[in-house]
């Protein structure tokens, strides 16, 4: 077993895990509890598992544990005050940008580092920043609808 | 969790990660930025007994510019050459190609050595560094060696680097003002592996014509005669288009595998697109 010690949604957290523990098996434990941390490939092709290590998004499937001690690791669950997720939530429960959730935390962590990143996205460039993350319920449409609606109103605020 | 036990150190210096690899005779591996180490260790594709953490070790993150190239470390990771947080030796073309690896999550984290030690043969980074023609410094218990990006490909995933060796940095010639790039990939689905990958790097003035095809060979392909045929072509032209067609089925004649007719049109074609986006810049 191993000691590591990080951030978690602003809060320090420690644990003894074994190094191939991946950092998503720790964080959906009971003693991390972020459970919108969600498992579906487990070998970084889904992106269900989406999360921000030091600030960017990151698989946290194909990340180790421990690995990431020191690192300051954020999950939807410590993102509840952030400005940008609530207009996508908004805007995901407008434009049908979910159906059965599973995506859902980690389409919303992905879209927010991509507006962050390229506030000026067309549809064509949501569709390609987005490829990462796979959804089996939406065919894409709402999700892509929904990204656009906060890209249109945050252009239109601004400028 | 998925991986089979392993052991893990993160050592303070490359010194150390030279040590903590040559002391065991095989089953060490390299974590970089994990991008491909960890799915095939949750595949349990790859056997290992210790994982040598050397993604934070400075000397590996740090880049060095001087007037004719540029040094990358190991550990410099795409997101940081699309973000052009590192200098670009390439007028634009590493920048322009680290932006399409896989997806943003995955190039938040994965590394250019990291990328060219494992040697998946689809990796975008392999056809670039070859017609840039960079080298690669390597570091083994025996000390510091260099050799040319062109000597260090022999198959798919299968490189001359040993067991104890450690890829420590990337040095790129840097291009001159007049030359010409073209990079160009046919993909399935945006940020899957590509089927075919073409480099080419067009530098009178560095004497440097040269076209790389990736992805689809036993290992990456320089393609000499349509490098030949682009010597002194000016813009696209149709003469150009058939002198390139001809070269380019001259060189696919020398590839040791290339499946099929369809494989063979995907090449052809992957090269023609990526020399036409040279010669249009």
């Amino acid at each position: 077993m191993m000691h590591v010690s990080f951030n978690l949604n602003g809060k320090p957290f420690s644990a003894d895990v074994e190094p191939r523990t991946s950092l998503a098996d720790l964080l959906r434990s009971t003693s991390c509890g972020c459970t919108s941390v969600h498992l579906g490939c487990e070998h970084g092709v889904c992106g269900a598992c989406t999360i921000l290590i030091d600030g960017q998004i990151a698989r946290s499937c194909i990340a180790l544990a421990v690995s990431c001690s020191g690192s300051d690791l954020m999950t939807l669950e410590g993102l509840g005050k952030d400005e940008l997720i609530g207009e996508l939530k908004e805007a995901f429960r407008e434009h049908h940008g979910l159906q059965c959730g599973f995506c859902t935390p980690a389409m919303l962590i992905s879209a927010r580092e991509m507006i962050e990143r390229y506030p000026n996205m067309t549809e064509d460039d949501i569709r390609l920043a987005m490829s990462g993350n796979i959804c089996r319920c939406t065919g894409y449409s709402g999700i892509v609808a929904s990204i656009s609606a906060v890209v249109a109103t945050r252009g239109a605020s601004n400028g | 969790m998925k991986p089979a036990p392993f052991d893990y150190v993160r050592p303070r210096d490359l010194g150390e990660a030279v040590t903590a690899l040559s002391e065991l005779e095989w089953g060490g591996r390299l974590l970089a930025g994990g991008q491909s180490l960890v799915p095939m260790l949750n595949l349990r594709l790859s056997p290992l007994v210790r994982l040598i953490d050397i993604s934070r070790i400075e000397e590996l993150r740090g880049v060095d510019e001087t007037a004719d190239s540029v040094t990358f470390g190991a550990c410099v990771r795409h997101g940081e050459f699309e973000d052009g947080k590192v200098p670009d030796p390439a007028r634009g073309m590493m920048r322009r190609v680290a932006g399409r690896i896989a997806y943003r999550a995955v190039r938040n984290r994965g590394t250019i050595g990291g990328s060219l030690s494992l040697a998946d043969p689809s990796a975008d980074w392999i056809t670039v560094v070859m017609a840039l023609g960079a080298s690669i410094r390597i570091r083994s218990p025996c000390g510091e060696r260099s050799l040319q990006a062109a000597d260090m490909f022999v198959g798919p995933y299968t490189t001359v680097l040993g067991e104890h060796d450690i890829l420590a940095s990337i040095s790129v010639p840097k291009l001159s003002a007049r030359a010409r790039w073209g990079y160009y990939k046919i993909i399935r689905k945006a940020g899957e592996y590509p089927m075919t990958t073409a480099s080419v790097v067009l530098d009178p003035e560095r004497e440097r014509r040269s076209v790389v095809l990736g992805a689809v060979n036993r290992g990456p392909l320089t393609m000499a005669e349509t490098g030949a045929a682009l010597n002194g072509a000016g813009s696209w032209s149709e003469q150009t288009e058939t002198a390139l067609r001809l070269a380019i089925k001259r060189d696919l004649a020398a590839a040791d595998r290339i499946e099929d007719a369809y494989e063979m049109k995907l090449c052809e074609t992957t090269v023609l697109r990526a020399a036409a986006a040279a010669l249009v810049q």
